[in-house]
C-alpha cells in the first residue's frame, strides 16, 4: 500500500514538473503557437513506447532460446506499457492535428502504421488471454511479439521513407531540422521524466505478472489436492 | 489564447491514460494478493 501511495505521489511530481517545463520555460511555438505544447507529451510518449516495445522484443527472443517464465513476464509486462504510451500518443495527435492540419486523422504512412503498431499489441494481449496453458501461452505469444516489433522501425523511418501529412523529425532531422536551446533542454528532462515513469509502470506491472504466476501454481496445487 | 482548450484536452488525456493504467496494476495486484491468501488458506486447511 505505501508503495502504491509513492507511486502514486511520483506521478503527481512528474506531472507537475512535466507542465512548468512546458508551459513556462520552453517558448512557444511561433508558427503553431500554444498547441506546439502538446509536443512535449506526444513526443516522449512515442519513444517511450517504442522503448518499450524493444524491450518486450527483447524479452520474447529471450523467452524463445532460454524458455525461462521470468522472460515471459517481462514481455508481457513490457508489451501492456507500452500499449499505454502509445495510446497516448493516438490520442494526443489528433488533438495536435485538427487545429493545424484542419482533420483529426489522414492515413498517412505515419499515422496507420502506428495504429497498425497499437492493433499488433492489442492482439499479442489478446492472444496470451486466448491461451490458456502457460508454456503454449508464452511461447505463442513470444513468437508473435517478434513479429509485431518488425513495425517499430517502420513507423520510426515511415517520415524520412515516405512523403507524410505528419511532420518531418526535428530530433535527429538533418539539415534545417532542430529545436530551439531551451525547447531542447525542456524536451529532455520531460523524455527523461517519462523515462522514470516507464520504469515504474514496468515495474509494476512485472511484480503483478510474478504474482500471477504464483497464483496458478497454488491453483494448480489446489486442484492436486 | 487560441488552442488552449486542445492543449488543455491533449494533457488531460494523455495524464488520464497513465493514471488509470497506474491504478489498474494497483487493483489487479489487490486483487491477485486477495486470491493468494485465500488459495494458501485453503490449501492450509486440506492438509
Amino acid at each position: 500500500m505505501l508503495k502504491t501511495i509513492l507511486g502514486a505521489a511520483i506521478l503527481f511530481v512528474l506531472i507537475a514538473f512535466t507542465a512548468y517545463l512546458a508551459f513556462h520555460y520552453a517558448p512557444v511555438e511561433k508558427s503553431m503557437g500554444i498547441i506546439q505544447k502538446i509536443f512535449y507529451l506526444h513526443l516522449p510518449s512515442a519513444l517511450s513506447s517504442f522503448v518499450a516495445f524493444g524491450v518486450c522484443f527483447y524479452a520474447n527472443l529471450m523467452y524463445v532460446f532460454k524458455r525461462q517464465p521470468k522472460w515471459d513476464w517481462l514481455g508481457v509486462s513490457a508489451a501492456e506499457v507500452g500499449l499505454a504510451f502509445i495510446s497516448v500518443v493516438l490520442v494526443t495527435g489528433p488533438i495536435w492535428a485538427h487545429p493545424v492540419w484542419g482533420i483529426w486523422w489522414t492515413w498517412d504512412a505515419r499515422l496507420t502504421l502506428t495504429f497498425v503498431l497499437w492493433l499488433l499489441y492489442i492482439s499479442y494481449l489478446l492472444l496470451r488471454s486466448m491461451l490458456e496453458e502457460p508454456d503454449k501461452r508464452a511461447l505463442f505469444s513470444a513468437l508473435f511479439g517478434i513479429f509485431a516489433f518488425l513495425d517499430v522501425p517502420l513507423v520510426y523511418f515511415s517520415i524520412r521513407w515516405w512523403r507524410t501529412q505528419h511532420p518531418q523529425p526535428v530530433i535527429l532531422g538533418g539539415p534545417g531540422s532542430g529545436l530551439d536551446p531551451r525547447m531542447r533542454v525542456s524536451y529532455l528532462l520531460v523524455w527523461a521524466a517519462f523515462t522514470g515513469l516507464l520504469v515504474l509502470l514496468l515495474n509494476g506491472r512485472y511484480k503483478l505478472e510474478a504474482l500471477r504466476a504464483s497464483m496458478e501454481e497454488l491453483r494448480r496445487e489446489a486442484e492436486v489436492q | 489564447m487560441k488552442n488552449l482548450d486542445s492543449v488543455l484536452a491533449a494533457y488531460l488525456a494523455g495524464w488520464a491514460i497513465f493514471f488509470l493504467y497506474y491504478v489498474s496494476i494497483a487493483r489487479r495486484m489487490n486483487a491477485l494478493r486477495e486470491e493468494i491468501e485465500r488459495l494458501k488458506s485453503s490449501l492450509h486447511r486440506s492438509k
